[in-house]
């Protein structure tokens, strides 16, 4: 038993701990039994609440822990802020008057406000020094006990997100006395995932004290729980049965099978949300350099745009955050697609036909977007705010957690995909484009618009650019070079999907996403990315015209 | 006899080539025994970056002798530039011995830094320069021949092509910037104190990597000339122009393909091991997708499919890159960019294309006034 091995050891260098511990529950008793009177003679509660708040000022430490205990048994409003200022150590009282404040650093100063702000004598202070107040100063057995406190108090909290978080508190340290307490509020419990963490808090308890069909019922029940502390308590487990001990193991091994399946849950998650960044970044290429055969190297400026359109549009909007992005999502659409436009118009409509010589001309759109920007907004590299509604996670259960902004990142891909078919196979522009794509010079004699279709598909693509540039101003810096780090895994995506094929895209974004993150575990991040490269390399030579080859005969020279 | 003739028929290169011949003669006289006070003095800073420049030019011969002579547009030819850079590199390395920071005799300095006990396999031989020479042509033609078999014998074509020339050369410049590959990750190698035992910083020895880096474009020049007159050059423009047909006709494509491209990836391999002890430093940098972009445009510029005119695109971007960077750094990219799209736009053929345009207006000319 190597835990109570080392508490033996402790207790028997430390005789003078044991007097504490057991002077401190006598304070504690003598206190609680004089609030219980003070409730039972009928005093007027507020005057004890006065003094306890009083006795915080104070310093033993004896008498803090029983106004502690008062403040919480009375519960008003002040006391939750109160004990968690306390905790963090941001609690002072004024050295004159002993009025209570609450400390804020705000840039190199101090700002004091008081607990009470009914009271209109007390003022908030902001000063560059703590002179005049006082911390109130806790120690870690009060610190321990205001914790336990909190979490007691929290467990009838009428949100049950707070009840939630009160029983992992108290799961992180599971104490005897907790139990009774849980008992009760487990009845009265109306949200699932409470009861649940209750329950495994209840188990974690029994596994230590109950007897051996209470500690079966225990691991049973922990078996199913994912919490770290249930797997503390299970391997810390001491059986009296070997029946015992073998339950416990393979209740061990489940929950490890258990966190391995959500493990790669998450992997796989990553690798989707990567997956669609490369997606969406590819996507608009898909358009242009699928469809219009255009290898158009000003993509990634493209992307740039959008990420600074996003970026104009916060600076626009500057006290509506939550809004800037799905005002920036059109914003951006229309800005990068009518840039897109005026390439077409200016340069591309010369060179149909001539592949190869789009791309130098595009690589020079590119550097003279490149500089454009950097003349506008400096080379130095700016930042989107995130917006609080993409902020935070999803959490399934204790182990498996869903960020919000990558789940709506593939969201978004899916959604920009999906409407992007609906264009391309739903409406006369689509046709006409396809049409175009096939057979120029059919398509023009049954009366097709080539020119004007060409511009549309290009802005079309551009545009598309411009929404991936949005998704990748949340994700990192805004910068002039923005573009040059996605343009190459871009081209990587539409080629090794199949050019031309929209679909191959997205399965290739997604799947390469996939494996890269599979792959990152046990080769890192640089080297998962150079397989990725020298497996499309050779996949290239297994499929020459990639995952999708076009059919047909316009798809060969 | 056979070059005489061959060289007959190209009076472009000629003109080249007796136009590199008086700048070496010249520089170095320049240089070496004009007084600084003179107008006429060359700065030896000017000569090494005249030497960069034909490192540059050398490589954009390589690569138009497979752009424009067998119509595979390579994103990747930096990479053989930059591996036989590497190579040069190495030997480079080995010779600062102890006069390196750390003073050991055989590691390299970053290798002491990363606590290595023992110099790698792959680090063995080259202290002696016929090995590194060796590998300078070996390491660029092995990973050609091996990217170009895959590919032309999976008879990957087009885009498809180009994008995994861009492939290989992103992977290689991941993996030289790991630290663990042993190439001295992100600073690259430097520092070189000497090559064949002269000093690196000396007069003499610039003008003589200058003079080394003429000598090899003008054979690695008059050698790609000699290919694309041959029967190997012609079958390889008809593979350019007509794959499928060739095929047919009973050409084996994927060998022709993959010889060409060898010995383009060795002449590229050559123009990096040169460009090295210039520049005294290698990096990952040097692979970057980037490089060989500008490196098409040069090709492009100068006018493709045309060799000399890969030489003279080659000279004059790097030329106008280093002024304006130097003069107006705000407007070079303005300017690039401009000359990229200006030159696709109306000059297809590059600017020695405006030269022959002149010749046929004027036999144009010609027979009008006849008639």
């Amino acid at each position: 038993m190597p835990l109570s091995a080392t508490t033996v050891s402790v207790k028997k260098t430390f005789p003078p701990l044991l007097f504490f511990f057991v002077s401190f529950f006598m304070s504690f008793f003598m206190l609680m039994s004089i609030a219980q009177q003070t409730v039972a003679s009928e005093i007027p509660a507020e005057s004890s609440l006065e003094d306890a708040w009083k006795t915080l000022s104070q310093k033993n430490y004896n008498k803090k822990a029983g106004a502690i205990e008062v403040i919480a048994q009375q519960n008003p409003p002040e006391a939750r802020p109160a004990m968690k200022a306390m905790l963090e150590g941001q609690l002072y009282y004024a050295k004159r008057g002993k009025a209570l404040y609450f400390l804020k650093e705000v840039n190199d100063n101090y700002e004091f406000t008081p607990l009470f702000d009914t009271d209109p004598a007390l003022k908030p202070v902001l000063q560059e020094n703590r002179r005049g107040f006082k911390k109130v100063k806790v120690n870690n057995r009060l610190r321990r006990m205001i914790r336990q406190l909190l979490a007691v108090m929290q467990l009838k909290h009428e949100d049950a997100d707070i009840r939630l978080a009160a029983v992992q508190e108290l799961l992180k340290n599971p104490e005897t006395e907790a139990a009774d307490l849980v008992k009760n509020a487990i009845g009265k419990e109306t949200d699932q995932r409470v009861i649940t963490s209750m329950q495994t808090l209840l188990a974690v308890i029994q596994l230590e004290n109950g007897d051996e069909t209470a500690q079966l019922a225990a691991i049973n029940t922990l078996a199913n729980s994912l919490n770290s502390s249930a797997m503390n308590a299970l391997t810390a487990y001491q059986a009296p049965t070997k029946a015992l001990e073998n339950k416990a193991q393979s209740a061990i091994n489940k929950i490890n099978d258990k966190r391995d399946l959500y493990a790669k849950a998450e992997t796989i998650f990553f690798g989707l949300s990567l997956g669609s960044v490369l997606a969406l970044s590819a996507i608009g290429l898909a358009i242009t350099f699928g469809v219009m055969g255009v290898i158009n190297m000003a993509h990634g400026e493209l992307m740039m745009i959008g990420a600074y359109t996003t970026y104009v549009v916060q600076l626009l909007m500057p006290d509506n955050i939550a809004m800037s992005i799905l005002v920036a999502i059109p914003a951006a659409f229309i800005v990068s697609g009518l840039v897109g436009i005026a390439i077409e118009r200016g340069v591309i409509r010369h060179l149909y036909g001539r592949p190869l010589e789009t791309l130098l001309a595009t690589f020079g759109v590119s550097l003279v977007l490149q500089q454009t920007v950097r003349s506008i907004f400096s080379p130095l590299n700016r930042s989107v705010e995130t917006p609080e509604w993409m902020s935070g996670a999803w959490q399934i259960n204790e182990v498996l957690a869903l960020t919000w902004n990558r789940l709506y990142i593939i969201f978004f891909c899916l959604a920009v995909f999906m409407a992007l078919i609906a264009v391309m196979k739903k409406t006369s522009l689509g046709l006409q484009v396809r049409a175009v794509s096939q057979n120029r010079t059919m398509a023009r004699a049954m009366g097709v618009r080539s020119k004007w279709v060409d511009a549309l598909t290009f802005g079309l693509g551009s545009g598309i650019a411009g929404l991936a540039g949005v998704a990748l101003s949340l994700l990192t810096n805004v910068g002039p070079n923005l573009g040059q780090a996605y343009i190459i895994d871009s081209f990587m995506v539409v080629v090794f999907g199949g050019v031309g094929n929209l679909w191959g895209t997205l399965v290739a974004g997604m799947s390469l996403g996939v494996i890269n993150k599979l792959l990152e575990p046990w080769a890192g991040a640089v080297l998962a990315k150079i397989l990725v490269l020298i497996f499309i390399i050779l996949f290239i030579q297994k499929r020459p015209k990639g995952l999708f080859p076009q059919r047909g005969r316009a798809a060969e020279d | 006899m056979l070059l005489m003739n061959i060289l007959k028929n190209d009076k472009p290169g000629l003109w080249l080539l007796g136009i590199l011949l008086v700048v070496s003669i010249a520089v170095p006289i320049l240089n070496l025994l004009v007084p600084e006070n003179s107008a006429f003095h060359i700065s030896t800073y000017t000569v090494t970056l005249l030497g960069k420049y034909l490192t540059y030019a050398l490589l954009a011969v390589a690569a138009d002798l497979v752009w424009g002579y067998l119509g595979i547009l390579t994103l990747g030819h930096a990479a053989f530039f930059a591996l036989g850079g590497y190579a040069m590199g190495m030997y480079l390395m080995r010779q600062i011995g102890e006069r390196g920071v750390y003073g050991d005799p055989v590691l390299p300095d970053f290798m002491v830094f990363l606590s290595w006990q023992e110099l790698p396999w792959f680090w063995q031989g080259f202290d002696q320069f016929w090995f590194a020479a060796l590998m300078i042509i070996l390491i660029p033609g092995i990973l050609a021949y091996v990217f170009g078999y895959l590919a032309f014998r999976s008879r990957v074509t087009g885009v498809y092509l180009s994008i995994i020339t861009q492939a290989m050369t992103y992977a290689l410049m991941l993996a030289f910037f790991r630290n663990e590959m042993g190439f001295g990750g992100n600073n690259g190698l430097t520092d070189f104190k000497d090559i064949l035992g002269f000093d690196l910083r000396a007069d003499s020895t610039r003008i003589a990597l200058f003079l080394a880096s003429a000598a090899a474009l003008a054979i690695g020049y008059v050698l790609s000339r000699i290919i694309v007159s041959s029967r190997l050059g012609l079958a390889s423009v008809a593979i350019r122009d007509a794959e499928s047909r060739s095929r047919f006709i009973g050409y084996r494509v994927e060998n022709i393909k993959l010889w060409v491209f060898v010995f383009s990836a060795i002449l590229a391999g050559i123009a990096g091991a040169l460009y090295v002890p210039q520049v005294g430093i290698i990096n990952p940098g040097e692979f970057s997708p980037l490089n060989s972009i500008e490196l098409v445009i040069w090709v492009a510029i100068g006018g493709r499919g045309t060799l000399y005119g890969a030489i003279i695109g080659a000279l004059l971007v790097n030329y106008s890159k280093t002024y304006f960077t130097a003069a107006l750094p705000e407007i070079w990219l303005y300017a690039l960019g401009a000359l990229f799209i200006l030159v696709t736009l109306y000059l297809p053929k590059g600017i020695v294309g405006l030269w022959s345009l002149r010749k046929t207006r004027k036999t144009q000319k010609m027979r009008e006034e006849k008639t």
